[in-house]
């Protein structure tokens, strides 16, 4: 992957994203001590399509890729909020 | 003798500019357009290097950027290839590889005992006693290798360019041709490469004795002339294929890395040799060579030849010959049923003697094995690789053509990631399934003859456009007819050996065999084992016949071997053409002239440069340090620090955003006053800490630490993605400079020069207020980070050295304001007694190790990482950050920072995170992590010191020092 689609500016090359990790769903408050260790240290490397916060430098522009880690396909890029829009 | 043919149509040599040189201390002459190989052959050279490991004579083989046994240094480049690079005037040339020069070479008698060194040999013979590998690798390593590494290389910067284009067509032949009209004609930005010196590719060479086709190319390389879409590079190699069609294209001035929306490879295929004993010696070429050598530089590649074929390509080479006047002995064809297309009678019709069913069986060397003298023909039987040498005839000939058929130049479809499969009916691998926009054509893509190879270029372009979303034309290619273009095993097998499969590193059949018997049956382990297609040409002319070879030994189909990938890059690339230019992107502050000016010593943090320290004359840099931290404690010093990350939160929701992203309470904050914001991530570990301001009710300014600044502004951002609160927020970072003014003469400096009352119980520590300093607009915030009086001013960056020369102006009346760099500040803070995030901290660190529980609130609904930390409050603390320092009249070797604290058990308790000499306390103090059980006042901590010695410090109040 050398180009990524930013939901907002179109194509741009790599070099002006930063990778911010997988989206994952945080626990509630009240899970228990070894639901939030393992939602705070344990990441799945299994390959596969993974939603991933990527950010946009230049414009300041954080979104959700659904990449499949295997192939490093890029399903489709969309902002966070207008997901939870949905 | 001269080689040289009269004028032929198309040749690429200018015959009216003659190029004089030396090759090995003779004097020779070339024309213009020349490479080394042919200016040499003309002039009737034939031994033109020696192999790698045998040592053996070579001539031209391929001639097409894969003769690596034919490489030459002028004594500046080290390893030319003679056979691509044009000759230029005034070139001295020697030969690599061989010891007293290429006729005489010392290292020739290896060839007469290859017997004792089969592959592996060195691995085996030298492998034990282990002690004794570093002799035995020095003798290896100077036998080894090619040119001589010349260290005084002028260092020679190459351009590096970026390209766009809709289109990038790899290969200049008839599929390229084809592909980038029709691509180009329906306006696509099209680009098309080639390796050569000029386009056409086996359109311009492959002739079988008649030219008329040349017409054709002549309309076809106008129009892409007339074309201003599309442009025509040659002398320029695609180097390899990186994701989203990404492709480096080299040419000798530098590198350009096109980007393309789709590509279409169209780079050919690599002629094959059939495996014979001395299929190597100078005048055996392959048939593309000698088309090569006739139709581009009009040199007559031998006067009496033998053609061995397995194809009909081979018959097309004969006609060629014969029009340039070599005398073709006989055509040997290795397949049974002979050749059945009509090219044979036009052949036979010329009084060509045909052998069908036969093989050279060797090649007969001259003395020295220098060049051939003839070649035995005898029966050949296809299933069993054998020859029959019992009517085997020895047919007089100084050369020897080969074409036995062709292994696709797919190493880019390869690196794009193309499934392969192995085509039985042409015996070659094409592609199967091509990733998106990637499209094949041509040889590569298993189409050979020349109007198919025409029509599916067209047909690729048609596909490219469609993908892209224009209409294409559909066309048809064609489908193949007559025998195959490769033959499935040209392999004969001879009780002497010296039948080369890869000419790189002298590896005969027999080579396989042996590894295959060793174990290495596997061709990504018989390629390591018999360093098949490891040499300079990577398994060009190689790889194809390992893999059929290994096919064989394991009684396997072709398709179930598989085979390498070629990485990039596709040719030997210079370094030069690699290198980057060191470009270092950093950030200035707006003072950051007048600190050079004024003897600043700059360090860097982050992206920014910061003035460490102030160099005076006389002084050295530790003097300078503790006279810089003297000022501010006797008086007043300022410091830079414009680097500091300031962020702009606006919002209804802005103290709730401040209350989930930093530990503290933000919401009972007064407007006027600041704050102390310490950022965790989701385990609790400590990452950032700086200062929020509330400056209106829903408007907060916050400052994060240098380094950091632009990952907090970016986690505030993700974070409120999730929360979905109603904030704003502008990074200002550099937007606004800011000055801190520190010492007991801060506010009376300060305060002559603002309307603003910062007396001491109307300006509080924590106080902030907007307001103007002579013209410039300010925001005043009264911190205590280096000194008990001190005040931070952050202003816009344009009016930065205005407040800094205003200050010190002030600070003349009073008496000395000094600037002071990161050292003393980082010096001063630790006397205040404040650790500094990311140095008294690392990425495990808790706030209850630093004893900043004061800055938390675990209290309120949630905020970053309080989860984590209810958990770890449950647990004991495993180390403690304490203040320590030494016994008066300390004599012993001082610690250095990260040296370790050791437990009376003789275990790592902990270490040194923080260490300078107090120039106020004239003594050394410190921060070190230790065992929660050694932190009351007085305890003693041990130091093992970098040359091992024990120390002995102790644990003491911090702030160090009562402030100003």
């Amino acid at each position: 992957m050398k180009l990524l689609t930013c939901p907002i500016n179109g194509v741009r090359p790599l070099s002006e994203f930063v990778f911010g990790g997988e989206l994952r769903d945080m626990p509630e408050a009240e899970c228990s001590d070894k639901e939030w260790a393992d939602y705070v240290y344990n990441r799945n490397g299994a390959p596969g399509l993974k939603k991933e916060w990527w950010y946009h430098s230049p414009s300041g522009t954080w979104f959700v890729a659904e990449r499949d880690t295997l192939t490093d396909n890029v399903a489709r890029t969309y902002l966070y909020e207008q997901e939870a829009a949905k | 003798m001269s080689m040289r043919l009269q004028n032929t149509s198309g040749e690429w040599i200018n015959r009216n500019n003659k190029i004089k040189f030396s090759f090995e201390g003779k004097d020779y002459e070339g024309f213009e357009g020349d490479t080394i190989s042919s200016a040499l052959w003309a002039a009737g050279e034939k031994v033109l290097g020696r192999s790698f490991k045998y040592h053996r004579p070579r001539g031209i083989f391929t001639l097409a950027n894969h003769d690596v046994n034919i490489m030459v240094t002028d004594g500046v480049d080290t390893n030319i290839r003679a056979d691509v690079v044009q000759v230029k005037a005034g070139m001295k040339l020697q030969v690599v590889n061989v010891d007293g020069g290429v006729m005489a070479d010392k290292k020739r008698f290896l060839d007469s005992i290859s017997a004792l060194l089969p592959v592996g040999f060195y691995y085996k013979a030298f492998h034990t006693p282990r002690s004794l590998f570093p002799f035995w690798e020095r003798i290896i390593r100077n036998a080894a290798g090619l040119g001589v590494v010349n260290f005084n290389y002028p260092r020679i910067l190459k351009k590096k360019h970026y390209a766009h284009y809709d289109l990038l067509v790899i290969g200049a032949g008839p599929a390229g041709l084809s592909a980038a009209l029709t691509a180009a004609r329906e306006g696509l930005e099209v680009l098309l490469v080639d390796e050569n010196a000029k386009p056409g590719g086996s359109f311009a060479y492959d002739n079988a004795g008649n030219s008329a086709h040349h017409a054709q190319l002549a309309n076809m390389l106008s129009e892409a002339q007339s074309l201003p879409n599309l442009t025509v590079k040659t002398n320029a190699y695609a180097a390899g294929y990186y994701a989203d069609h990404l492709v480096p294209i080299v040419d000798e001035s530098g590198i350009t890395k096109v980007r393309a929306k789709a590509v279409i490879v169209a780079s050919g295929a690599f002629e094959q040799p059939p495996v014979f004993r001395n299929n190597d010696l100078p005048g055996v070429m392959l048939g593309s060579a000698a088309q090569r050598l006739i139709a581009r530089y009009a040199v007559k590649p031998f006067l009496k030849g033998v053609v061995v074929t397995a194809n009909s390509y081979g018959y097309r080479v004969a006609l060629d010959l014969i029009a340039s006047g070599v005398e073709v002995a006989a055509i040997v064809d290795m397949r049974a049923g002979g050749e059945t297309d009509a090219i044979a009678s036009v052949v036979a019709n010329k009084g060509i003697k045909i052998h069908n069913g036969a093989c050279i069986y060797e090649a007969v060397p001259v003395s020295g094995k220098l060049g051939v003298k003839g070649a035995i023909v005898a029966d050949y039987d296809e299933a069993s690789a054998q020859a029959d040498t019992q009517k085997s005839i020895q047919i007089d000939c100084d050369g020897i053509v080969m074409c036995a058929g062709w292994a696709p130049a797919a190493a880019l479809l390869y690196q794009a990631g193309t499934g392969m499969r192995y085509d039985d009916q042409i015996h070659q691998f094409v592609p199967s399934r091509l990733p998106n926009g990637i499209f094949a054509a041509g040889k590569v893509n298993g189409v050979f003859g020349l109007n198919q190879r025409l029509q599916d270029g067209a047909r690729a372009a048609s596909d490219a456009l469609k993908y892209l979303g224009y209409v294409g034309n559909d066309t048809t290619v064609e489908s193949f007819a007559g025998s195959s273009p490769s033959h499935p095993y040209p392999i004969v097998m001879h009780p002497k050996g010296k039948n080369f499969v890869d000419f790189d590193e002298d590896i005969s059949v027999k080579d396989f065999i042996h590894a295959a018997q060793e174990g290495f049956d596997n061709i990504e382990l018989m390629k390591r084992f018999t360093t098949v297609g490891m040499g300079p040409s990577q398994g060009k002319h190689s790889n194809m016949n390992a893999i059929r070879i290994l096919a064989r030994i394991r009684s396997l189909p072709v398709n179930k071997i598989g085979t390498t990938t070629a990485r990039p890059f596709f040719h030997p690339t210079p370094i030069g053409h690699l290198a980057g230019r060191g470009l270092h992107p950093h950030r200035d502050t707006p003072l950051h002239q007048w600190h050079a000016e004024h003897g600043a010593v700059f360090t860097d943090v982050g992206a920014w440069k910061r003035p460490a320290y102030y160099k005076v004359d006389g002084q050295t840099k530790e003097q300078s340090i503790q006279n810089e931290a003297k000022a501010v404690r006797s008086a007043a010093g300022i410091i830079d620090v414009s680097t500091l990350g300031k962020i702009e939160i606006h919002g209804a929701n802005a103290a709730e955003f401040l209350e989930r992203f930093y530990t503290g309470n933000f919401k009972d904050q007064r407007v006027g006053r600041s704050r102390y914001a310490l950022m965790l991530d989701e385990s609790g570990v400590m990452v950032d800490d700086g200062v929020a301001c509330r400056i209106a009710e829903n408007f907060f300014y916050v400052t994060a630490s240098t380094s950091n600044a632009a990952a907090v502004y970016r986690e505030m951002q993700r974070w409120n993605q999730i929360w979905g609160l109603n904030v704003t927020f502008i990074n200002v970072t550099g937007a606004y400079g800011a000055v801190n003014i520190a010492g007991p003469l801060a506010r009376k400096v300060l305060q002559k020069i603002t309307l603003l009352d910062i007396s001491e119980d109307q300006f509080l520590l924590g106080a902030v207020a907007d307001t103007s300093i002579g013209e410039i607009k300010a925001r005043v915030i009264r911190v205590g980070f280096v000194s008990n009086q001190a005040y931070e001013i952050h202003v816009p960056a344009s009016s930065v050295l205005k407040l800094w020369n205003l200050l010190l102006d002030s600070g003349s009346v009073d008496g000395r304001v000094k600037p002071f760099g990161t050292e003393a500040q980082r010096l001063l803070r630790l006397e205040m007694g404040h650790p500094l995030m990311g140095h008294d901290t690392d990425g495990l660190t808790n706030p209850f190790e630093l004893g900043a529980d004061w800055a938390i609130n675990l209290n309120k609904p949630f905020f970053i990482g309080k989860r984590s930390l209810q958990i770890i409050r449950k647990r004991p603390l495993l180390k403690k950050l304490v203040a320590f320092s030494f016994k008066p009249y300390f004599q012993g070797p001082v610690p250095c920072e990260c040296n370790l604290v050791i437990s009376k058990s003789g275990q790592i308790e902990g270490r040194v995170t923080s260490l300078s000499l107090s120039p106020t306390l004239q003594r050394f103090i410190g921060f070190a992590y230790v065992s929660p059980v050694n932190t009351k006042l007085g305890d003693v901590l041990s130091i093992r010191t970098d040359s091992g010695q024990m120390v002995e410090a102790y644990v003491v109040q911090s702030p160090f020092i009562e402030g100003d």
